[in-house]
Parts: C-alpha cells; sequence; structure tokens
C-alpha cells in the first residue's frame, strides 16, 4: 500500500478523539494501584492496631501525607510524560520536593534531639521490614501503572518509567504506612525516602523495555 | 521562512474533533515533512529511501492512533518531532543498523523541508491487515479501506456499531505492532 492510499484509508469515517483518555486512564490506573496495595499490606502484614495514641497518630498522618504528596506530584508528570514529547522543557523539580522538605524536618527533629537517640531515631525496629515490603507491595502497583502508561505514547522510556517506578514507590509507602510502627521523622525520610528511590531507579532501567508501543 | 506550524495546529485541531478532510490534509503534510526528515536521517546510517517510506508509513499510523494525546495548549511542532524521533530510534534499535546515538536534533528539524516523492515501501500494510484477527480485519476492510460506514460495516458482519469502532480502533494498534515486527525482520 502506498503512503497516500494509507493516508486516504486513515482519513475515512473519523471519529472525534477524546482528549482527557490519557489522564483517566493513568488516574484510574493510580486508584487501583492504591487499592491493590492497601489490599497486599492489609493481608500480608495487618494494619497497626496503636494509633490511637496521639503520638502514633501524628506520625501515621505524617506518613500518609508525604506518600499522599509524593503520589500527587508524580502523577501530574506521569500524565505529561505519557503524551509525545511530554517530556519536552520541563524539568522534574517539584517531584523532589517532598523529599527535600522530609530530609530537612528529619535534620531539625535529629538536630532537637540528643544525639544518644539519633540511632534508634535512623534506624527503628523494623527497618528491614521497611527496605523490603515497600519495594514488594510496589510490584503490582508497577505492573498497573505500566499497563496504562503503555496504552498511551511515552518518548522518553527513561523517563517515564522512572516516575512510573516513583508513584508506584508512593502508592507502596502510603499502604505500608498503615502498618509501620516506627514513629521518627529521619526514619520515613531515609527508609520510606530511600525505598521510593529504589522503585524510581527500577522504573528508569525497566522502562525502555517496558513502556514500548 | 514562516514554519507550518499554524496551518498543521489548526489541521490538527480539526481532525480532533472528526474532521476527515482536514485530517487527510494534515496526514498528508505531514507526511511530506516526515519523508524529507527521514531520508536525511537515515542517510548517514547508509539507510535509502525505502527504508524512509517505511518509517513515514509507521509514524503516520502513529500519529493517526495517538492523535487524541496532543495538548491543544501546546504547540504541535515538539509532538510530531517526539513521535518522528521516537519511531526512528526505535527502528534504528530494531534493525540493529548501529549502535551509535542518534544526533540531537530540534523539533523545528521534522518541519524544516519536505519532500513529495514517495517511493515503493518494504512492507505492504494491505498484506499485514490480512494477518490481523477476523473482526479487526473485517472492521478495517470494510470501513478505512472499502469506504462503508460504520453503520454499513456493522450490518454486512452482523456485529454492533461500537464493536466495529473498537475494532477499529485496536485493529490500527495491532497494526503498528505488526508493522513493527516486519521492518526487524
Amino acid at each position: 500500500m502506498k503512503t497516500d492510499e494509507l493516508v486516504t484509508a486513515l482519513s475515512r469515517h473519523l471519529e472525534p478523539v477524546d482528549r482527557g483518555l490519557i489522564r483517566r486512564t493513568v488516574g484510574l490506573a493510580v486508584a487501583v494501584a492504591i487499592i491493590v496495595a492497601f489490599s497486599v499490606m492489609a493481608l500480608w502484614l495487618g494494619v497497626r492496631t496503636d494509633f490511637v495514641t496521639a503520638y502514633a497518630a501524628a506520625f501515621l498522618i505524617a506518613k500518609l501525607a508525604f506518600a499522599v504528596t509524593v503520589i500527587s506530584i508524580a502523577s501530574v508528570y506521569l500524565i505529561r510524560l505519557s503524551s509525545p514529547g511530554g517530556e519536552r522543557g520541563r524539568p522534574a523539580f517539584w517531584a523532589f520536593v517532598p523529599f527535600a522538605a522530609t530530609i530537612l524536618l528529619a535534620a531539625v527533629s535529629l538536630g532537637s534531639a540528643p544525639s544518644s537517640h539519633w540511632n534508634r531515631m535512623i534506624v527503628g525496629d523494623e527497618w528491614l521490614e521497611c527496605l523490603l515490603s515497600i519495594p514488594v507491595i510496589a510490584i503490582v502497583p508497577f505492573v498497573v501503572l505500566v499497563w496504562a502508561v503503555r496504552r498511551a505514547a511515552p518518548t522518553n522510556l527513561v523517563r517515564a518509567g522512572a516516575f512510573t517506578g516513583l508513584v508506584a514507590g508512593g502508592v507502596s509507602a502510603l499502604a505500608y504506612a498503615l502498618h509501620c510502627t516506627d514513629d521518627s521523622l529521619p526514619f520515613i525520610a531515609v527508609w520510606y525516602g530511600g525505598t521510593i528511590l529504589l522503585c524510581t531507579i527500577a522504573g528508569a532501567v525497566l522502562g525502555p523495555r517496558l513502556l514500548r508501543w | 521562512m514562516t514554519t507550518p506550524e499554524t496551518e498543521l495546529k489548526a489541521l490538527m485541531l480539526a481532525s480532533q474533533s472528526g474532521d476527515a478532510a482536514a485530517h487527510r490534509r494534515l496526514l498528508e503534510r505531514l507526511s511530506r515533512h516526515l519523508r524529507a526528515y527521514y531520508k536525511r536521517k537515515l542517510a548517514s546510517f547508509g539507510k535509502g529511501a525505502t527504508e524512509a517510506e517505511d518509517l513515514v508509513q509507521e509514524a503516520l499510523l502513529a500519529i493517526h492512533i495517538q492523535r487524541h494525546s496532543y495538548d491543544p495548549a501546546e504547540l504541535l511542532t515538539p509532538w510530531v518531532h517526539a513521535i518522528a524521533r521516537y519511531k526512528l530510534i526505535d527502528f534504528l534499535r530494531r534493525s540493529r543498523t548501529s549502535r551509535a546515538d542518534v544526533p540531537i536534533d530540534e523539533a523545528d528539524d521534522i518541519m524544516a523541508n519536505d519532500d513529495h516523492v514517495a517511493t515503493e515501501n518494504s512492507y505492504d500494510i494491505r498484506r499485514l491487515i490480512e494477518k490481523l484477527p477476523r473482526n479487526m480485519q473485517y472492521a478495517i476492510g470494510a470501513v478505512k479501506l472499502e469506504g462503508l460506514s460504520v453503520a454499513e460495516a456493522a450490518r454486512r458482519y452482523r456485529l454492533s456499531e461500537p464493536a466495529i469502532k473498537v475494532s477499529i480502533h485496536r485493529g490500527l494498534k495491532a497494526l503498528a505492532d505488526l508493522i513493527a515486527k516486519e521492518v526487524k525482520s
């Protein structure tokens, strides 16, 4: 078939397009990812039962707020990156803000505590569980998000992959926060921030393979 | 030199709202820009007009399938360029022509020249359509190739109109995948 025949064929009986399709597809995937992550966390680890105390409730809210901010900002970038040329002229500055803010708050919190407490504040009780759980819970959400982004047309697959990993990591941290009983800002900065970063790197590495269209 | 941005963007907006004539003009104009772009880029990899035409068809199909992803708040040229360049890099990777990086180019490169001398390309889309699952084949054959309306195609194959539309949409995506496989081997 010659190119002008292809043009003719493609122009026959044209349907109007739905411009909001990518936004809705990625948005739906984020919602499904959150539901999946909560289910895995609840069945596998169980929800913490001690958040009735004000102290625990405050940290639960801090963790949830951090994760929700990461997810919201990263999802906006991911929607843009899912369209051709969406990576153009947009440094991902805002994606770093929740991490920088958490590190800053962690530093302030360490500064106001005696140095003998630092080890406990940073390492906590369950650092290993956190290190393993967030990436593991992120797997299925990541698959769901990859499915959505693949239906669109990202043209920078490394960056689109990184943001897919970032959203998946954020979603996983959101779910894990309901289980986690380590209540300190340095713990959130190091283990939540670090594992979400791991998910982001994994996404960037896998992006070129998984997101081709 | 004026860039075709304004004119092509107007065509794209009309095409997005379902104007078939505008869509046709848009694809015709873009095919010339794509041809000039690919001939120039492929020359440095020792590939000729046939491969360039392969890529023109791949890019046109991608532009058609993904036209909903164009945001009217943005310029059209970078959107077209992103697809054209993506398909070029994908082609070079598939055909293992070169490990070398594709030189960075500006979005305006895509509109810089046009070339209306279409050559034969290496695969035949008509033959590839025959490899699609039956419903997709019927829907694309009736509506896109024969020019029947969706309603007529639905009556002929005893399918619903939405089923025909979905089959066309999925079929074109599947066709794009088949082309990618074809060009690799």
